[in-house]
C-alpha cells in the first residue's frame, strides 16, 4: 500500500487560516489501512482543526467526506454537490488523491493534510515498512523475494557493502541488511548461484529517470 | 469563570471501574458529581475520537478507567487503551490543550475506594487548572 503520515497540525492550520468553510476529504484505500487518512482520521483532524482555531479566537466550519478512492475521477465526482459550499479543500489522501482533487476543482485551493511516505507493508500492528520503490523492472525473482532497491540504503545490486555487520545495515542496528537477508533466503532455497551472477547497472528510465511514467492498456483506454 | 465546576468525562470499563463505582455507592463513599461516567464494554473500546469529541464539546478533563495490568477481561484492552491515551495526549498538545487533562487509570471491580479517590483527585486537579481552553472559548463565544 501507499503509506502516509499526517502533517503537523501547525502546518495545516497555516494553510487554512484564511478560510471559513473547509471540506476535509478522506480516502478509503491505502491511507485508511495505514491509519493516516481514513474516515476516522478525518473526524479526528476535523475536531483538532476546529479546536485549535477556536482556541486562537478564530473559527472554521469543517465538512467531512471520505471517498471510496481519491485517485479515480469517478469517485472524486462525488464532491461536486459539496464543493460550492466551501472555500477550500484539504485532502487526507496520498499525493495522487490530492492532485486528482486539485485537477477536478481548478478554482478551489486544495491542500495536503498528509506527507506521503512510501510503498510498504505492515510488519506488525501499527508498523509499516518500505518494501518497493516502483523501479519498473522488478528484480525480486532473482533476489529471493527481497528487494535491494527498496531495502538497501545504497541500492546495491551485487551483494552487501562493507558496512553490513551481523546482518544489520550500517545506518542503524534496527535496519536489516537487505543483502544479508537475500543471501539467507537464497541459501534456504538452494539458489546460491543467483548470488554469484553479476547484475549489470540498472536502467533507471523505467524507475522515473525517464520522466513521469504512464501505463496505457490499449484494450481498456478510451 | 467564577465558581468554576469542571466537567469531567470518565470512560469506565464495565468489568472493573464501572463496577468499582457501584462498589463505591454500596460503601456509601461520596465522590464529586463533576464526573460523568460513560460505561464501555472494555477500556480498549474507547477510541481517540471519543476523547477528542469530549474535549471539543467542552469537557475540562477526561479519563479512561480500565482493569489492573494483566487483568483485562478481554486479555489486553487496557494496555491498548493506555497506548491510545498516550497517543491522544500528544495530539492534545498539538491542538493546545494541556495533556494533563487526560489520564489513564486502572482499578479492580472491588476498589470502590480507589474509584472515589481517582474521581476526587481528578476533579481537584482540573479545578486547580481551570477550564479547558476549548471550554473557555465556547463560553466566550456564547457570552459574545
Amino acid at each position: 500500500m501507499i503509506t502516509a503520515e499526517r502533517k503537523p497540525l501547525e502546518e495545516l492550520i497555516d494553510y487554512i487560516r484564511p478560510f471559513r468553510r473547509l471540506l476535509l476529504v478522506g480516502c478509503n484505500e491505502c491511507v485508511t489501512v495505514c491509519a493516516a487518512g481514513g474516515r476516522k482520521e478525518v473526524g479526528l483532524l476535523a475536531s483538532g482543526l476546529q479546536m485549535a482555531l477556536l482556541k486562537a479566537g478564530a473559527s472554521i466550519e469543517v465538512r467531512e467526506h471520505t471517498l471510496e478512492r481519491q485517485c479515480d475521477p469517478e469517485y472524486v465526482e462525488e464532491l461536486v454537490p459539496m464543493i460550492d459550499g466551501v472555500d477550500a479543500v484539504m485532502s487526507m489522501a496520498c499525493g495522487c488523491g490530492v492532485q486528482e482533487v486539485a485537477r477536478r476543482f481548478k478554482d478551489k485551493p486544495v491542500f495536503p493534510a498528509l506527507n506521503t511516505k512510501f510503498m510498504g507493508a505492515s510488519e506488525r500492528q501499527g508498523v509499516w515498512a518500505e518494501r518497493c520503490q516502483g523501479c519498473g523492472d522488478c528484480l525480486l525473482g532473482k533476489t529471493g523475494g527481497i528487494c535491494p532497491i527498496a531495502r538497501c540504503a545504497k541500492q546495491l545490486m551485487n551483494g552487501p557493502c562493507g558496512g553490513s555487520t551481523g546482518g544489520h545495515c550500517e545506518i542503524g542496528d534496527d535496519v536489516d541488511c537487505a543483502w544479508a537477508l537475500i543471501w539467507e533466503r537464497l541459501k534456504a532455497l538452494g539458489l546460491q548461484e543467483n548470488y554469484v551472477e553479476i547484475t549489470p547497472a540498472k536502467d533507471w528510465r523505467s524507475g522515473g529517470g525517464g520522466g513521469p511514467r504512464k501505463i496505457i492498456r490499449e484494450d481498456l483506454a478510451e | 469563570m467564577d465558581n468554576f465546576e469542571p466537567v469531567i468525562v470518565a470512560f469506565c470499563c464495565h468489568y472493573c471501574a464501572y463496577t468499582a463505582a457501584d462498589m463505591a455507592g454500596s460503601q456509601r463513599l461520596s465522590y464529586p458529581p463533576n464526573v460523568k461516567v460513560v460505561r464501555v464494554p472494555c477500556s480498549g473500546k474507547v477510541d481517540a475520537m471519543h476523547i477528542v469529541k469530549a474535549f471539543e464539546k467542552g469537557a475540562d478533563g477526561v479519563y479512561v478507567a480500565g482493569c489492573l495490568e494483566g487483568d483485562c477481561h478481554f486479555k489486553n484492552g487496557n494496555s491498548k487503551a493506555a497506548r491510545m491515551v498516550a497517543y491522544v495526549s500528544k495530539y492534545m498538545e498539538e491542538i493546545g490543550i494541556e495533556p494533563e487533562r487526560l489520564a489513564m487509570v486502572t482499578m479492580s471491580a472491588g476498589m470502590g475506594y480507589r474509584f472515589a479517590q481517582v474521581a476526587t483527585e481528578m476533579t481537584e486537579k482540573i479545578r486547580r487548572m481551570g477550564p479547558s481552553p476549548i471550554h473557555a472559548a465556547i463560553a466566550t463565544g456564547k457570552a459574545a
